[in-house]
């Protein structure tokens, strides 16, 4: 099988990590080849943050390029805007409407721009937008919204979600595993 | 059972499957991981150094006293752990001693992109490059092999996207080795003129006999495809050249970094049309082919600067372009911010209104040069910021010395700015110092360190005083402020430049995001009270923003520091 590509991208903090180790954990499960890329350090400081996932009967480069991604999973709308050029022709993007304005934008600098979901839609993309934020707060804690995320996802790949609960499992807390089961329930729902 | 690992934690397993028994490490970015999983192992002492060069020579001394030994760092760490590692090469080890240090092309995490290569070469010791997380932890046991066969510490290169990459790893038990007996041996290890003079033929001679063993070595892999292309290549570019050109081009894909073998790349290029080296940063491989030899081309296309990436590869040897949408508008940059509730974020909104000059260093606090806070002037590498501005404000004098603070935290002072206060006190400038005391190693994502009280296992620890360090340096005038509380902080800061001494303030509060730090409320903003002045978006808090006309806090982000409220003169910001 030629090899697939997933982007997960976002504000340092909203959790990618555990996000790419989730859907490594689903991949891994199904016997694909997998590489997770992602990056630490000073951009996990508020920056904006990118892990790429990519799976294949043998994968090479963990890195994910311009025109590459079949989905790209996005927690908050500017990000999607920002890296809707890594998105392959025909991919997906799964976006959180959840907004953060960058410190350039808070200092007065530069402007959020508006309507990036329709705008990314007139370009013939597909694009699932979900209000991953109030979902993860009904399933008890803001900090689940990438679980969300997850659950939506979910509807966009072919595996069973029996293979996404075993991979919350492996990879969520058992103390938070309800609540992070509730989060996922509610992001596959959303999807429709 | 295959498992997903980083390629830091799948190092780790390696040293544990190899019987390492010491560790010591000080954190960096990429390579931080690696200490902090083998920690994980209860068969392996693990411990965190104050900086690079304590970590290796305790590695070093681990080694002489007969244990397999390991110590890690990022490319930088290296430079500070240069002084053991040049002469480590001449006494060669007892058991075997591995070194991990990680580059970052592309300075993702660094203040520089510098090649350790050049390290391994000059300091005459061995040095491989795994390519994968499976790699990682097969060289991390190849490592101590070569180590005690060629009585050489053994560099082992990672780079950004190895060490922090996830692929399959399968794992095996652990090979438990007995400590080598120690035996007194002055000529090998006490290194006076006298014995080091006799060390280095025997040095060039091992180089000799490893360049030999490379040739054979299963570390280098050849892969013969279509041979019009051959690339010889290492690491993660290997990665990017397999992924661009997959059975289009032959691979020499070299496990060796020094000494490199050099019959099987004339053997390879002798098969192959055209020859591409393939490697991030400086050409040391092309060098090396280009000595002995060999026609290749390499920095003439690819550069060497930054990472190299699938893309590239085809560009410049396939002359592909990928195609793909983009934006139609501007899309506002996000660099990285201090946290919301920081503590950093007080104090350097006092050094921004007192318009000092600020001697920056190495940590979260080098966020405090960027808008809208803009409070550093310099910052060059761990522990400068101390030392640079003695040397400052010699060359400026008296007026220099009340217009400026060097600024340091807590672990970067333990790790290099000891020395710099010491040289302030004995050579007598009147240098303010700040340290930012976060009571955590906080860049590198939260690491004990000599002055928070626990080791790296977490166990309770001897915590440094660092007020009676400072006194014990020679500076009397030493204070502790709160930076939440920002007009006392200011009033303190004032008051220190305009000493005829040297002083030290201790900008005291743990960071925000340790776990045993409560927070409170989220502040919410009063939009009767509120003018939409933006007074509260001076201290550039991530939570805080503008709706309306009206400044909005996003409860998600705020943990209630209180430090907006301080900003408010109207009082429209509250509980």
């Amino acid at each position: 099988m030629e090899t697939r590509s997933i982007m997960i991208v976002g504000v340092g903090g909203q959790g990618s990590l555990l996000a790419s180790r989730i859907i490594g954990n689903v991949l891994l499960s199904q016997n694909y080849d997998v590489k997770v890329s992602e990056v630490h350090g000073m951009s996990q400081r508020g920056g904006s943050v990118v892990t790429y996932v990519k799976y294949g009967d043998d994968v090479a480069s963990p890195v994910v390029e311009k025109g590459e991604a079949d989905i790209i999973i996005s927690f908050e709308q500017l990000e999607a805007a920002r890296y809707v050029q890594f998105l392959k022709k025909g991919g997906h993007i799964v976006t959180s409407t959840q907004q953060i304005d960058p410190m350039p934008v808070i200092t007065g600098a530069a402007k959020y721009p508006e309507d990036i979901i329709p705008k990314l839609e007139a370009k013939g993309i597909d694009v699932i937008a979900v209000d991953a934020l109030t979902l993860a707060e009904q399933a008890g804690t803001a900090k689940a919204s990438n679980v969300v995320l997850m659950g939506v996802v979910s509807t966009k790949m072919q595996f069973d979600e029996d293979v996404w609960q075993k991979a919350l499992e492996q990879c969520v807390p058992p103390k938070f595993l309800e609540l992070n089961k509730k989060a996922f329930a509610l992001g596959r729902q959303a999807a429709g | 059972m295959k498992k997903l690992m980083l390629g830091n934690e799948a190092f780790a397993r390696g040293l544990y499957e190899a019987g390492c028994k010491i560790v010591s490490s000080y954190p960096g970015t990429p390579s931080t991981e690696i200490t902090e999983e083998i920690a994980k192992y209860d068969e392996v002492y693990a411990e965190w150094a104050p900086n690079e060069k304590v970590a290796m020579e305790v590695a070093l001394g681990a080694s002489i006293g007969g244990a397999r030994s390991f110590c890690a760092m990022k490319h930088v760490g290296l430079n500070v752990a240069a002084d053991p590692l040049y002469t480590a090469g001449y006494t060669g080890v007892t058991a075997g001693m591995v070194i991990a240090v990680a580059d970052d092309p592309g300075m993702h995490s660094s203040q520089n992109e510098q090649d350790s290569r050049h390290h391994a070469i000059a300091s005459k010791t061995l040095m491989i490059e795994p390519s994968d997380s499976a790699e990682c932890k097969e060289f991390a046991k190849a490592a101590y092999e070569l180590s005690e066969m060629f009585d050489s510490p053994v560099l082992v290169r990672l780079s950004t996207r190895v060490s922090h990459s996830q692929s399959a790893v399968e794992l095996c038990d652990r090979e438990e080795k007995d400590l080598v007996p120690y035996e007194k041996k002055a000529a090998k290890y006490v290194m006076m003129p006298g014995n080091a003079i006799k060390r280095h033929p025997v040095v060039e001679d091992k180089l000799a006999k490893a360049a030999e063993y490379a040739e054979t070595s299963p570390l280098n892999k050849l892969e013969i495809n279509d041979t019009a292309i051959g690339v010889i290549t290492s690491g993660i570019s290997y990665q990017y050249a397999k992924e661009a050109l997959g059975t289009k081009a032959s691979y020499l894909k070299l496990g060796w970094v020094n000494p490199m073998p050099t019959q099987i790349i004339k053997d390879f290029c002798a098969k192959c049309g055209k020859v591409y080296v393939i490697e991030e940063l400086d050409g040391i491989i092309e060098s090396h082919c280009k000595n002995i030899g060999v026609d290749v081309c390499g920095k003439e296309v690819f550069g060497c600067i930054g990472e190299i990436s699938q893309t590239i590869v085809a560009e410049k040897i396939l002359g592909t372009k990928p195609e793909f949408d983009t934006f139609d508008e501007a899309v506002p940059v996000r660099p990285p911010v201090m946290c919301a509730g920081c503590p950093h974020r007080g104090l350097f909104y006092c050094l921004s209104k007192i318009g000092v000059t600020v001697s920056g260093d190495i940590g979260c606090y080098t966020l405090g040069a960027t808008p809208p806070l803009c409070a550093m002037d310099t910052t060059i590498c761990m522990g400068a910021s101390i030392s640079g501005l003695h040397g400052f404000n010699k060359a400026r004098g008296a007026e220099s010395e009340k217009k400026s603070v060097a600024v340091i935290g807590d672990s970067t002072f333990m790790h290099s700015g000891m020395t710099g206060l010491v040289n302030v006190a004995y050579n007598a400038s009147n240098t303010t110092v700040i340290i930012l005391d976060n009571s955590i190693t906080g860049m590198t994502g939260h690491q004990q360190n000599p002055t928070t009280g626990k080791n790296l296992k977490g166990d309770p620890a001897y915590a440094v005083d660092l007020e009676a360090l400072c006194h014990a340096l020679g500076i009397n005038s030493v204070r502790v402020v709160d930076p939440y509380h920002m007009a006392e902080t200011e009033k303190v800061i004032r008051e220190e430049l305009e000493k005829e001494e040297p002083s030290v303030i201790i900008s005291r509060r743990p960071c925000a995001l340790l776990k045993y730090v409560k927070h409170k409320p989220a502040l919410k903003v009063d939009t009767d009270k509120c003018v939409g002045c933006k007074m509260c978006l001076k201290v550039g808090c991530p939570a805080i923003s503008m709706k309306d006309g009206k400044s909005v806090i996003d409860h998600t982000q705020c943990v209630g520091c209180g430090i907006c409220t301080e900003m408010c003169k109207l009082g429209a910001i509250v509980e």
